[in-house]
């Protein structure tokens, strides 16, 4: 949680000697604009009141709709109308149901042959959060299962500067589970939830049930999975204010990291550091539940082809995540059209789905000077939540799209891995993330999950049916602050949820 | 007779400009609240049109299913048809002002999986799992099922469409009330691809075929919720309307994101250009009844409208008053004449599209693959709308507004400005 702890880093990746120098510091800004930056950033200490621009988590891309179930829907505030174009055809690609080739439509087809869902909307559900099977629900929408094996001898991920990207996935199944496939092809097989109840007795008696997920496969179409097979269970995250993280300076997340916590205050903070596919170069990871990813176009190009085997510019893999063990996948054919692209989504569907999913805004805050809210920040605050969910950043002037340059955004993430404990591990490593860790998911847009998602699922997995849920689950270096909510009065408690309901 | 006037010493104007460039006559700018005024008063007017031409559809709904028949089929389609015309001219209201916004998606929502309303043909397919009701059929089945609830469908209600089936399970495609729904009960699917032809449902899905009753539920139930949605949209306008009563604050940038945003993002962009991208005969705003050129051309016409103060009834009646094109004309008579320009080039391209849909192919044929003809002209109009938009952004700049979506990166660097 301290500057110098970020040098630990530079040892280790000579591919970021410029964080060596820079540190604390900002290629983008002068000594004064930095100073200012500083100490718009510094966590407050006022809760008498709300603080200035407080309403606004995504500066002035905030957008001001009412807070309905189409809140996280809109384009960032301050777009002109060419880009509110290009976020309209992004948006109108990213709602596209794609189809299995081949087929009368052919700038449509190259889903699959193994898939998870026929668009990015399937699980993305009004741009929300996704959730586990309802009740009485027979289909799986919006969550899956990443499987890996630990790397072996012949390890040929790619590396850099002792940084290794991704992971080595079953040597049949691939990266991840795939519960649907073209006709003619059996899926995967299907994620199958068990639930077992946790009871919990709060400081003040009040007994709260937890249920604990185990997970398996069943009707595996292919063999047996590998004996040491990992499992990692992931919803589908919202999508709301991701360009404007894309904008955040890396120097300003490296400022909250401490690997080592040599400042000895219980909480690491690290890096997931990642190599960017489209430079090749090392970069820092901020999206996904492990912060394995380091741009949203990566991120889109991973999901194009392993969650709906469509493949881009970026990640040419037209039968998705096919292995060469799954010879029939492999044969199929695959919706590349030459005189269209070399692709199955060509440019620019990839640019635009980016653009769409860089310039989603973030609905303003509601009730930012209600004092029950004031009492809840203060709350959230003294249980030193504020640690890890970093409340403020101040984005890059050079970033390239100017509506979201030199932003004050409110994200309340530090977008750094913890380990959180036993209880959510998943024992699964993604790059330098280990088994214990996950990144801090941001909480903006947090208190409308169940106007837009029409529930109130979190966590990674969505365990947790509520946020005391959540709050609970939270172990590692987080179980002070757990503890510290478990020990509130009522009353406290629920001014901590009213004001997360808040942002 | 006034409005002569005015446009007689714009002309003027615009004269001496291309002449002696360096010389500007001022003509009287009117105020603000004049001008926003206007635009409310043609605000409401095209909602009373609507909202009446939809009275009159759901009246020729009301004969289709008490006498089914080619004729009464025929006629209803046609009251449809009218009904959009100043409907879609009404769009140009839409984005500057949230009111509009967040009601639209009830009357004009698109596109749809129709496969949740009716029986489709084998070729839309089965199943979608981003939509378990892609073929929920509710006409066909009294108990449906979403998000593992049951729900009860037997009796076919406005508030079942409205509360239950309308963007039911989150998916935005699940359309069940609206012009479009009405259009898919009207004519069915469009079966020809990019060959020629809309949709053609029979008469006798209202009489003899299976489950006519309730797909006569339906479209009533649909066609009533559109009158109501569109009596409520009147009321936004009128003297003390929520709508009318926002538009101070709003102030005059409320005209021209509406202009900029309809002409842009989502006319050229969305509804058409998409299109012209995936050569998919599906991505056509009217799919059912091939009327999308229609559709299009009203909605530049509104933009238009809006832009110069003028807007002409269904009855042939003309609202009129000081309008946005006076107050640019007062500034910088030269952008006016070359705003009034492009609209107008806008318009003229747009006709080019709507006679070829006429005459000789439909909107779904002219953005199919290798129709390089067809294409070009579609591309052409969405040039112009364009070409318009940044005409649009020059008012915007001259006129000073601040709360357009529009920015630039000085001043978001702006020291006094900063994090807002």
């Amino acid at each position: 949680m301290q500057i110098r702890f970020a040098l630990a880093l530079i040892a280790l990746f000579t591919g970021s000697m410029v964080f060596a120098q820079d540190l604390g510091q900002r290629p983008d800004l002068g000594a004064d604009d930095l100073a200012r930056v500083r100490a718009v950033t510094a966590p407050t200490t006022d809760f008498s009141r709300a603080e200035t621009f407080e309403t606004n988590p995504a500066g002035k891309g905030t957008t001001r709709f009412s807070p309905n179930q189409d809140a996280f829907s809109h384009f960032l505030d301050n777009l002109d109308f060419a880009q509110e174009e290009q976020f309209k055809l992004g948006n109108a690609l990213f709602r596209k149901i794609w189809v299995s080739s081949p087929s009368s439509t052919q700038a449509s087809d190259g889903l699959g042959p193994l898939f998870n869902a026929r668009g990015c909307q399937s699980c993305h559900i009004k741009d929300g959060r996704g959730h586990p099977p309802f009740a009485g629900q027979a289909e799986n929408v919006s969550m899956f299962l990443r499987l890996s094996v630990p790397p072996g001898e012949d390890d040929t991920r790619l590396a850099l500067d002792g940084v290794v990207a991704g992971e080595v996935g079953d040597p049949v199944y691939g990266t991840q589970l795939q519960d649907f496939a073209v006709p003619g092809l059996p899926a995967e097989g299907r994620m199958v939830i068990d639930y077992t109840p946790v009871p919990v007795t709060l400081g003040d008696g009040t007994a709260v049930e937890l249920r604990a997920p185990s997970y398996v496969v069943a009707d595996l179409a292919y063999g047996p999975l590998a004996d040491d097979v990992m499992l990692s269970p992931r919803i589908a995250n919202p999508m709301i204010g991701l360009g404007l993280v894309e904008a955040i300076p890396p120097q300003d997340i490296l400022l909250n990291a401490d690997p080592d916590d040599v400042d000895g205050d219980g909480i690491s903070g690290r890096a997931n550091w990642t190599i960017d596919p489209e430079t090749g170069a090392v970069a820092l990871g901020r999206f996904g539940w492990k912060a394995g990813m380091a741009s949203i176009r990566s991120q889109s190009a991973a999901a194009f082809a392993g969650d709906i085997g469509i493949s881009t510019p970026l990640v040419d893999l037209p039968h998705g995540d096919c292995t060469e063990r799954q010879s029939q996948c492999l044969a199929l054919p695959t919706g590349v059209q030459p005189r269209l692209g070399a692709s199955e989504a060509p440019d620019p569907v990839l640019d635009l789905v980016t653009f769409y999913a860089q310039t989603l805004g973030v609905p303003a805050r509601r009730g930012v000077d209600d004092p029950q809210v004031l009492a809840g920040k203060a709350a959230f605050y003294g249980a030193g939540c504020a640690r890890c969910h970093a409340p403020k950043f101040v984005t890059s002037r050079d970033a390239a799209n100017p509506a979201v340059r030199f932003q004050l955004i409110w994200p309340y993430s530090d977008f750094l891995l913890h380990d959180m404990g036993e209880g959510l591990a998943d024992h699964r490593p993604e790059g330098q993330a280990g088994g214990l860790e996950w990144r801090t998911p941001p909480l903006w847009g947090i208190g409308l999950t169940q106007t837009v998602s029409g529930h109130s699922f979190f966590l990674h997995d969505g365990r947790a049916r509520n946020l005391t849920e959540a709050i609970l689950w939270h172990g590692g270096e987080a179980q002070p602050s757990r503890d510290a909510f478990a020990a509130m009065s009522a009353k406290q408690r629920e001014d901590l949820l009213v004001f997360l309901q808040s942002l | 007779m006034l409005s002569i006037g005015r446009r007689t010493l714009r002309g003027f104007a615009l004269t001496l400009v291309l002449s002696v460039a360096p010389v500007a006559v001022q003509a009287q700018a009117p105020s603000d609240a004049g001008v926003l005024e206007t635009y409310a008063d043609i605000a409401l007017a095209g909602y009373e049109d609507a909202l009446m031409t939809a009275q009159t559809l759901d009246a020729a709904i009301d004969a289709l299913i008490a006498t089914p028949s080619a004729q009464t089929m025929t006629a209803a389609r046609e009251a449809w048809k009218a009904a959009r015309l100043p409907y879609q001219q009404t769009e140009a209201f839409r984005f500057g002002n949230p009111i509009v916004d967040e009601w639209e998606g009830r009357v004009n929502a698109w596109p749809l999986d129709e496969g949740l309303i009716d029986y489709v043909a084998a070729g839309y397919g089965t199943e979608s799992d981003s939509n378990a009701l892609y073929v929920a059929n509710v006409i066909a089945n009294a108990d449906i099922i979403i998000d593992g609830a049951q729900v009860d469908a037997s009796d076919i209600t406005p508030a079942l469409l409205q509360q239950e089936l309308q963007e039911a399970a989150g998916v935005e495609s699940n359309v069940a009330t609206g012009y479009h729904a009405i259009e898919f009960l009207l004519w069915g699917q469009d079966l020809n691809g990019t060959g020629p032809g809309a949709g053609e449902r029979p008469f006798t899905d209202y009489s003899t075929a299976e489950h006519a009753e309730r797909r006569a539920a339906y479209l009533k139930a649909a066609s009533t919720l559109l009158v109501s949605d569109l009596t409520e949209m009147v009321a936004n306008w009128q003297a003390d309307g929520a709508a009318r009563q926002a538009l101070p604050e709003l102030g005059l940038s409320a005209i021209l994101t509406g202009m900029g945003s309809l002409s842009y993002g989502e006319l050229a962009g969305e509804r058409m250009k998409l299109g012209l991208l995936l050569h998919d005969p599906e991505e056509e705003h009217d799919c059912f009844s091939d009327n999308t050129h229609i559709s299009h051309a009203q909605d530049a016409l509104g933009i238009q409208n809006v832009y110069l103060g003028r807007y002409v009834r269904v009855d042939g009646t003309v609202v009129e008053g000081p309008a946005l094109s006076d107050l640019v004309a007062a500034k910088d008579p030269a952008l006016d004449a070359e705003i009034q320009g492009l609209l107008a080039d806008t318009l003229a391209k747009m006709d080019v599209m709507v006679k070829r849909a006429q005459t000789l192919e439909a909107y779904d044929q002219q953005i199919g693959e290798g129709n390089e003809e067809g294409n070009a002209v579609v591309q052409a109009a969405i040039d112009g709308l364009i070409a318009q938009t940044r005409g649009i952004e020059r008012a915007v700049a001259l006129l000073e507004l601040s709360g357009v979506t529009i920015e630039d990166s000085d001043s978001l660097s702006d020291p006094d400005a900063v994090f807002e």
